[in-house]
């Protein structure tokens, strides 16, 4: 569904993506791990098309989605992303930070959506804090406000930039059941993360990023029991 | 636990000193101000033109005769300012977007919108005034369209809505760039996320400051007086030749205080409102 051949990327002399391949089967969950500043974040924003590719393919549905020129809009429309810092906006309440995407885009009415946009709420545990402000919620729940939003589009596919990062750890949990809920239903996802518990739990491949290349991949076991690279044995020394 | 928790009656240690700051405070204060107040009093009438000055700036008699003329010529200066206001702010939205506008097609609109900004904020009100107050009539055009009102307020519409975008345009730039991330990364094209996301909460920043050109644009309002209309700067003026007297203007002022202060007054208070937001 997604294919990455040899993706190049730096911000002035800094080479932050330097040849990255990566396969993303439909309905498969990746797991980018690596230190900060290992280029998980500008890789995610690359496939979303926010900091275009220096060079390099992105495959997508049978489009290279990395050609210069290329409309980003409708693409962006079938790659969600959700940020670490939940980036609501602060003006609307929940409900219409969710429902004003498919407004302007797909031209849903408000009403046409409602109910759809209410199921939602519901089925992550929001249902009572649907017409709260952002500043009204908790770190937890804005977050999870901001996965509804990026799946009230309908995406293809959905890029998590190290989205439990910012919160406090009693509040992890209840987005990290988000997660597991949208993996048991079947959607592609991949993830930018610092939760190797989850990532050996329920991740079809884990990457390790370190300077801007994938170091090693492989299943949650042979990363995390048997990695081969001496630096990927270290980084998990650490975190674990 | 301590004294205080105890016994909430019996304020603790730090309270009692505080209110006891808080009382001597209050007294050095009442009396510094007593004591400045009395200066003023003692002291100005002992200045040599003082008989002359209150004669001249403070005859009840002309108050009373020109106030209620006056109040009427202002209705003007708050008509003026009404057509005004609302112009000001489309036209300074207007320049704002302009000058961030990227595409290439459109390029013109950016130059002009950067030209428009540079030229009406190098200029004194004033000049503006008499330029297009005076020059665009001179023209020869047609009644209604000599009318100074019509030119007078153009001009304050121009100088106002080049700072106005200004304003706007720093509040588009102190919306955080995970903003625009966020909108765009939803399918949202530019406009729609101009539109929506960055406008609503830019504006919303730049409220306070805007206030405080409303507040300086009803003062302007007075300088069309130069150009034509009656209003109520020009309005004391023929009451001064009238009366002999300087009084009228005095009245002016203190009415024009009454409109400005509550509104200075409001406009900091969105500023502090908006302070403790940011915190």
């Amino acid at each position: 569904m997604l294919s990455l051949r040899n993706i190049q990327k730096s911000f002035g002399n800094h080479h932050v993506l330097c040849g990255i391949d990566l396969e993303v089967a439909k309905g498969e969950m990746v797991c980018l791990i690596g230190a900060s500043g290992s280029g998980k974040s500008t890789l995610l924003r690359a496939v979303n098309l926010l900091d275009p590719v220096d060079d390099g393919e992105i495959w997508f549905d049978g489009v290279d989605i990395a050609e210069p020129g290329l409309d980003p809009q409708p693409i962006r429309q079938r790659i969600g992303l959700v940020f670490q810092s939940f980036n609501l906006f602060p003006h609307m309440s929940a409900a219409e930070n969710v429902m004003l995407a498919p407004r302007r885009v797909k031209g849903l009415s408000r009403a046409a959506q409602r109910g759809r946009v209410e199921e939602l709420f519901e089925r992550f545990g929001l249902a009572h804090r649907i017409d709260h402000y952002p500043d009204q919620l908790s770190g937890g729940q804005q977050q999870r406000v901001a996965i509804i939003r990026a799946l009230a589009m309908q995406p293809d596919i959905l890029l998590f930039d190290e989205i439990t990062s910012a919160l406090d750890p009693e509040l992890v949990a209840e987005v990290l059941d988000v997660l597991r809920s949208l993996r048991a239903e079947g959607m592609t996802m991949i993830l930018a993360t610092h939760e190797m518990g989850f990532a050996r739990e329920l991740a079809d491949k884990v990457c390790f990023l370190e300077s801007g290349r994938i170091l090693e991949e492989g299943t949650p076991a042979q990363i995390f029991d048997a990695p081969r690279e001496e630096r990927t044995r270290q980084f998990l020394s650490q975190v674990l | 636990m301590t004294k205080a928790d105890e016994n909430p009656a019996m304020p603790g240690r730090r309270a009692q000193y505080e209110a006891a700051l808080r009382r001597r405070s209050l007294w050095v204060a009442g009396v510094s101000t007593s004591l400045v107040f009395l200066a003023i009093l003692v002291l100005v009438p002992l200045a040599p033109g003082w008989e002359a000055v209150k004669k001249s700036f403070f005859n009840w008699g002309v108050f009373s005769k020109t106030f209620p003329g006056l109040l009427d010529a202002f209705l003007l200066d708050i008509a003026i300012f009404a057509w005004c206001a609302p112009l000001i702010a489309l036209l300074g939205l207007f320049v704002a977007i302009c000058r961030d506008i990227q595409k290439p097609a459109l390029y013109p609109l950016r130059l002009f919108a950067t030209v428009y900004t540079d030229v009406f904020r190098g200029l004194p009100v004033i000049l503006v005034i008499y330029l297009v107050g005076f020059g665009i009539p001179g023209l020869g055009l047609p009644r209604p369209w000599n009318s100074p009102y019509i030119w007078g307020s153009l001009a304050l519409i121009l100088v106002y809505a080049a700072y106005v975008a200004e304003v706007i345009r720093s509040g588009i730039g102190s919306i955080h760039k995970s903003q625009s991330s966020a909108a765009l990364s939803l399918g949202l094209s530019n406009a729609d996320t101009m539109r929506y996301v960055i406008l609503p909460q830019a504006l919303r920043n730049v409220l306070p400051a805007n206030m405080n050109l409303v507040v300086a644009l009803q003062k302007d309002v007075a300088l069309l007086s130069f150009v034509g209309p009656v209003e109520i700067f020009r309005q004391a003026g023929v009451y001064k030749s009238l009366y002999a007297s300087f009084t009228p203007y005095v009245g002016a002022a203190l009415i024009f205080l009454a409109i400005t202060i509550p509104m200075t007054r409001f406009a900091d208070h969105l500023m502090n409102k908006r302070r403790k937001q940011e915190q």
